[in-house]
């Protein structure tokens, strides 16, 4: 047990273990995206649908599952956080910095990780606080309680909320510059994962070079569909 | 050819460095890198200054002494080749030319241009070896090794030990270093009884040398003298994955 | 007084002479072995397998490199490989045929009985580079894979492509580090010797300078080791890595041991000419080249000098008008003539003003009929790394445009005596590697430099220390010793007193005025008047050395020109010794080649056509010996000593490969 818990610990310590914690946590926000994602892109299928999506999620393992799935997000995220920070700030204590800086073929995606990630992280602060704990709004008000076909009580009009949400000008520019920042963390981070993890090859690096552009881009246009369509073109006002 | 160059001088490894310049005159395109600085050093003696001070040795690319952050390329701007390869009709007549250390906290600088990579030996003091005393060796051709890990091994086994890797990354991460030299025993039969322990002492050293961490950009592999590839890097995360729970499993 | 060289060769038949010795040879139990210090100076093949190795034995050992990691010594430079007597692949080679090999690659000038045992002890070596992970060429079978390679009919040679020297180099040097690791071995890089301490005639210690803190300090221990490697570098332009030098060998031939053969030296046919006088290293392609590259010059100086100019071009020659001077001349071997002829041959075309390089100093190496013969494909395949190489290096390509080559000073055969146990006449010392003289005789064969390394610092030096070990109290002689304290003081006085200097002209200027001067007096070709002029002139520059030196900066700091003033110094005493021997040896033989003593028309020997006019011509009956010189005082003539070699297995016959 004691020779268990040391090999885990120097694990933790060590850089390549710390990476590839950054790595499989990296997965799990890799695949809450695109889920998220589809749920969101309900909005263009009606009111009904997106409210129906809200529902289900809620009432899906008797309410647990979705106390599940954040506890579970948060908790990779906030690893992810911490190890990257860490790691950040031992490559700032390694480098010495020269006169005259040059970067041979490093991508400005990877060069930008901690800080499109940290902006990342603040809007997520800012994303959470305006649709799921609801601060400063009053979307957990009456107006934003709904019927849905099929449900006797009363539901919370998950559509109007989003539609109200991007219909303010601020909201949506931070929203546009996070998730284009997101999309390049993620063109680096998708292929990364494939290296860190220690399966990515010569043969491979291409395709998982190019696979983390389609992600990211895939994830990238799903997302700055919404407020695009809501802000600029009105949907559903 | 007439250059103007930035050097970085530095008295001791205690003392603050900082950029000099100094005029080449009449570089003949042929010469080398080096040669090009035992030139501008000829004059400096002969103007009673201090030479600048760099590493260098065999001057074909092997020994992997000399070093140099040329414009901010560690080795300069030709792929795949060493300072002392690297050639003056490379440049520009003309130019302004940056030469700095290579550069990073695990590299102090001794003098001038001259830095301590003993950091790369204390790596392979930890594991980077496959213990075998001589004359205990079966013969050479008892142990088949099919050709594609026989080359594999040397692929990476072809690293010089420069330090450019570290010079290179953001970072100064030896990543590129360390596995390559771990995956070449890796990759064989013979290293298969250590690798769990070469593998978990090698990266426990190369973390406290104070080496960073690697962010997968890959200006390692672009500035290697012997191009060694990345695959190394995600070999040794896979390998190091597995160490540690064979270690801490079985 | 002459010295006492007795080379303590065992009796008995050649193939038994090293298992009997080893078996005659004294032990040290293993709890003993912990009691004595061992110091190794240089970390190449030869050092680096012995210092690792003795420390497996549990020998405490102290190992020193002027460099900053023990992983550069240039051994690591050798590119074609490693002989070993394996047969691997069935084409009739033994240990008797690697031995004879050798000994006639060497011209008949090596101790038999070394010989031998270089080739029985080359099987051992490639089972445990592979054991170390040397990662040899390997065929699709996965067995490893052999090249054949000059002057050998079989295919013995193992490689990993172009780099053998740096894989076995780190192979050797990991098994430093484990050693390292277990606190066996404690290594000092960026360190240099700056002399030996001989205590009651024994060799007891070394004293070092610390190259980065300038730091002067004492070493003892029961028995010295050096593997320095060779001193091509006297010549300045050479082969060698820069930092190569002849300090500690000739620190410990001032120190009382014999020098024996410094006038067996290896010029290479083919490596890139000089461009400029600012150049400070010659680089070597690969001998296998001329396997498809035919080597020419114009025939006529006008042609070349036009070339010269820049105003002709290689393909702007008509046929006519190109001498291949080594068909013409070697008609059976032709471009594949031995080094010693094609170095020659090219140095006679330059001198009559028949040289392509800007500087007259260079020849063709074309590769156009073999391209259009074969194709380009073919060509790339077999080549390609070597034409990147030459591009890197001169910018041009060697597929449109011939290669231009010279001839370079490549290895050193000589080196400090030692007898079969690899002990110097000084107790104590060892040599081994390419610091001594023992196993190449008056010439190498192409990758014999690797194993030679390998079996004495591997398997001989380990073996046969003991004998020496076994006679001496361990820790009898300490650094607090006066006499360690004396020799740390002269070193110190020389240093101080080079410093003191202050004169006008660079270290450097004085290494290449020197080398220009031996590369003409006692180069590929060597005459009496030019020795003698050699001779002549040599005290001269080293006079001005020591009255005009200029080197920056102190002694308690890292400095360069003072490391290299202090090999230069030591060069500019070294090359009256090289030219003295070269003077003596009155016959040509291997890499050394006296103008007066080469066949001509008029011999028997060429009438019946065992060899041609212009071959070296021994004389066996006068010079069958090793010449070991003896130190007297700077600028003072040599003592010579004769060990006379005697020959039981072979037959003294005249070189050819015809």
């Amino acid at each position: 047990m004691k020779s268990f818990t040391r090999t885990i610990g120097s694990f933790w310590n060590s850089s390549i273990g710390k990476k590839i914690l950054v790595a499989l946590t990296g997965i799990a926000l890799l695949l809450f995206l695109p889920a998220h994602l589809a749920g969101n892109l309900l909005v263009f299928a009606g009111p009904d649908a997106l409210n129906e999506y809200g529902v289900w999620l809620h009432e899906l393992g008797h309410g647990t599952a979705i106390w599940f799935a954040r506890l579970g997000l948060l908790s990779a995220f906030i690893i992810h956080l911490i190890l990257t920070v860490q790691l950040t700030a031992a490559n700032r204590a390694a480098r010495t910095d020269y006169a005259y800086p040059s970067t041979v073929q490093a991508s400005r995606s990877s060069r930008s990780m901690m800080w499109s990630g940290l902006t990342i992280l603040a809007f997520i602060i800012y994303h959470l606080l305006h649709f799921t704990l609801r601060v400063g709004n009053d979307y957990d008000g009456e107006s934003y309680q709904t019927t849905l076909p099929g449900h006797q009580e009363k539901v919370h009009n998950v559509y109007k909320m989003m539609i109200d949400g991007f219909s303010w000008t601020p909201a949506s520019i931070f929203y546009l510059i996070a998730v284009t920042l997101l999309c390049s963390h993620l063109s680096h981070g998708f292929a990364s994962v494939f290296q860190t993890l220690g399966v990515r090859s010569s043969k491979t690096s291409a395709l998982s070079g190019k696979l983390g552009w389609a992600y990211a881009i895939i994830i990238w246009l799903g997302f700055v569909s919404i407020p695009i369509a809501i802000w600029i073109f009105g949907y559903g006002s | 050819m007439n250059l103007t160059l930035k050097v970085w001088r530095q008295e001791n490894r205690k003392a603050s460095g900082r950029m000099e310049t100094y005029h080449a005159k009449d570089i003949p395109q042929e010469a080398s890198f080096l040669e090009m600085l035992d030139i501008v050093n000829e004059r400096i003696i002969s103007d009673g200054g201090d030479p600048i001070h760099f590493d260098h040795d065999c001057r074909e690319g092997i020994c992997g002494m000399c070093s140099l952050t040329i414009n901010g390329i560690p080795h300069g701007p030709k792929r795949a080749t060493t300072t002392c390869q690297l050639h003056m009709r490379h440049f520009q007549d003309g130019e302004t030319i940056w030469i700095e250390p290579f550069h990073a906290k695990a590299f102090p600088v001794l003098k001038d241009l001259i830095v301590d990579r003993t950091a790369f030996d204390r790596v392979i003091e930890a594991g980077g070896f496959i213990s075998v005393r001589a004359g205990s060796a079966v013969d050479a051709n008892a142990i088949p090794i099919p050709k594609q890990d026989a080359d594999l091994a040397f692929e990476a086994a072809a690293c010089i030990g420069c330090g450019a890797c570290v010079a290179a990354c953001k970072n100064a991460s030896a990543m590129l270093f360390v596995s390559a030299k771990a995956s070449h025993l890796n990759h064989l039969p013979q290293g298969e009884p250590e690798k769990t322990r070469r593998v978990l002492s090698m990266v426990a050293r190369m973390d406290s040398e104070g080496f960073g961490n690697c962010t997968n950009q890959y200006e390692c592999v672009a500035v290697c003298p012997k191009s060694i590839p990345a695959d190394n890097i995600a070999k040794l995360n896979r390998d190091y994955a597995l160490a540690t729970m064979k270690e801490a499993l079985l | 007084m002459p010295l006492n060289l007795h080379s303590a060769i065992p009796s008995g038949p050649l193939n038994q002479k090293w298992t009997r010795h080893k078996m005659e040879s004294k032990l040290i139990n293993p709890a003993n072995k912990r009691k004595f210090s061992v110091i190794v100076v240089g970390s190449g093949l030869a050092g680096g397998a012995a210092a690792a190795t003795l420390s497996e034995l549990g020998y405490k050992v102290k190992c020193f490199c002027y460099q900053d990691s023990p992983r550069r010594a240039h051994s690591i430079a050798a590119q074609g490989g490693i002989n070993a007597a394996k047969n691997y692949q069935n084409d009739g080679d033994s240990v008797f045929r690697l031995f004879y090999d050798t000994i006639k690659g060497g011209d008949f000038r090596s101790r038999e009985a070394n010989v031998h045992r270089l080739a029985e002890v080359s099987l051992n070596i490639i089972d445990q580079c592979v054991a170390q992970g040397v990662p040899f060429a390997r065929e699709y079978g996965g067995l490893l894979d052999n090249r054949s390679f000059g002057g050998a009919q079989v295919k013995r040679t193992f490689y990993a492509r172009g780099q053998t020297g740096q894989q076995l180099l780190l192979g050797c040097y990991q098994a430093l580090a484990k050693e390292i690791a277990t606190g066996g071995v404690q290594m000092y890089p960026r360190t240099e010797m700056l002399d030996l301490v001989v205590v009651d005639d024994h060799a007891k210690g070394i004293i070092v300078r610390n190259l980065v803190t300038g730091e002067v300090s004492s070493h003892a221990a029961d028995a010295v080791v050096l593997a320095t490697g060779g001193y091509g570098n006297v010549f300045y332009l050479s082969t060698n890595a820069k930092g190569c030098n002849v300090m500690a060998a000739f620190r410990a031939h001032k120190r009382g041991a014999a020098f024996a053969n410094p006038c067996y030296t290896q010029i290479h046919p083919t490596c890139i000419p000089v461009s400029g006088n600012y150049q400070s290293k010659l680089t070597l392609m690969s001998e296998s080249l001329r396997n498809d590259g035919r080597i020419w010059v114009p025939t006529s100086q006008e042609l070349a000098e036009r070339i010269r100019a820049g105003e002709l071009r290689a393909g702007d020659i008509a046929e006519d008008n190109r001498d291949y001077y080594l068909e013409r001349k070697y008609p059976s071997f032709g471009n594949l003539s031995p080094r010693d002829i094609a170095s020659r041959s090219a140095k006679e075309v330059c001198d009559e003003g028949r040289g392509v390089a800007p500087t007259g100093l260079g020849v063709f190496l074309d590769f156009r009929d073999a391209i259009q013969r074969d194709g380009h494909d073919a060509i790339s395949a077999r080549y390609g790394n070597l034409f990147q190489m030459y591009e890197k290096i001169k910018g041009e390509n060697p597929y449109q445009t011939p290669m231009q080559i010279f001839p370079a000073v490549h290895y050193t055969m000589g080196g400090l005596w030692v007898d079969y146990n690899l002990m110097s006449n000084v107790p104590g010392l060892h040599v081994a590697g390419e610091a001594n003289f023992s196993d190449h005789g008056a010439n190498r064969l192409g990758a014999s430099a690797l194993m030679q390394g390998l079996a004495d610092g591997y398997f001989v030096l380990p073996a046969t220390i003991a004998n020496y070990l076994a006679t001496q109290t361990p820790g009898s002689v300490t650094a607090a010793h006066p006499e360690f304290k004396r020799c740390e003081n002269e070193v110190n006085d020389r240093v101080r007193s080079m410093l003191q200097i202050r004169g006008d002209r660079s270290v450097d200027s004085f290494h290449r005025e020197l080398g220009l001067l031996l590369w003409d007096g006692c180069g590929m070709e060597r005459s009496k008047e030019g020795l003698q002029d050699a001779l002549d002139r040599i005290p001269e520059i080293r006079d001005e050395f020591w009255r005009n030196v200029r080197i920056p900066g102190s002694g308690e700091h890292l400095n360069q020109e003072l490391e290299k003033a202090g090999r230069v110094a030591d060069y500019l005493e070294f090359a009256e010794l090289l030219c003295h021997d070269a003077l003596n040896r009155e016959e040509s033989c291997g890499g050394h080649f006296r103008l007066e003593h080469q066949f001509s028309a008029n011999d028997p020997e060429v009438k019946n056509g065992v060899t041609q006019p212009g071959e070296a011509k021994r004389h066996d009956h006068k010079f069958c010996h090793v010449s070991a010189w003896e130190h007297t005082a700077a600028g003072k003539k040599p003592t010579l000593t004769k060990e006379s070699l005697e020959f039981e297995n072979v037959e003294l016959s005249i070189r050819s490969y015809r």
